[in-house]
């Protein structure tokens, strides 16, 4: 993830997180992050698209594996890791009422990941979620 | 057989958590009314006023966006498999973006 989207910088790049929902807690545990197209070629620098095909192929592999997509990620390039009201209307579309999945931003400064903070939408309103790295279990 | 009709989480409120579901219809939009049956609220937030297919929605009728078929009257076979996936967007507030801007400058 660190690395596409410095790879990517200046555009901005995204793609799906990979995991389990944990029923009643809250908590999403995600076990891969996984890259995706950015189809808005016309303003990469400020907007992302991610490619449905790409999300297609991305949870049929998750779904053989058992994981199911608990979050998208994206890069903010030169901008802090807060949702935009962009990245909050097009994210309201999707859930309406409903609690979304995991919005991870990371900015990326002179091409380098300076901050990534996650959020959840919830009736509208982005709020900030915590973020836990655990050690690796196979 | 009929369709297996994939929901995306969004979704799944309306589906009782189902992520899938076997329905019927020769076309897109007959296995679509087919849910609307089986999911009350679900066609409205996949189709708009005129019945048809919401800009931030897409449709997948096996690997292929419907879009590129016949769109919702596309027909479909038993064994096939639709896939509504949510169109996935957002981005940095505008007037952001100084490196590329200055690439393209």
């Amino acid at each position: 993830m660190v690395d596409h989207t410095e790879s990517g910088y200046p555009r901005e790049a995204c793609g799906l997180l990979l995991g389990r929902f944990t029923p009643g807690s809250g908590m999403r545990r995600v076990a891969d992050a996984r890259p995706a197209a950015n189809l808005n070629l016309e303003r990469a620098a400020d907007r992302y698209e991610l490619d449905p095909a790409d999300f297609l192929r991305l949870e049929q592999a998750a779904r053989a594996q058992q994981l199911e997509v608990v979050g998208v990620y994206h890069s903010h390039p030169d901008h802090p890791s807060r949702p935009s009201e962009t990245d909050r209307l097009r994210a309201e579309e999707i859930w309406q009422d409903s609690e979304s999945w995991s919005y991870l931003i990371l900015e990326v400064a002179s091409g380098r990941v300076a901050s990534r903070r996650s959020w959840v939408l919830r009736q509208g309103v982005f709020a900030e979620e915590e973020i836990q790295i655990l050690p690796f279990r196979p | 057989m009929p369709v297996t009709v994939r929901i995306p989480t969004p979704l799944r409120p309306l589906s009782h958590g189902r992520d899938s579901l076997q329905l019927a219809g020769a076309t897109a939009r007959q296995v679509l009314e087919s849910l609307e049956r089986e999911c009350p609220g679900m066609r409205s937030r996949i189709c708009d006023e005129r019945g048809e297919m919401r800009r931030f929605v897409n449709l997948f009728l096996n690997e292929e966006d419907v879009r590129q078929l016949k769109g919702l009257d596309s027909p479909v076979v038993d064994g096939d498999i639709l896939s509504i996936v949510p169109a996935i967007a957002g981005g940095a507030p505008a007037g952001f973006g100084k490196a590329l801007r200055g690439i393209r400058d």
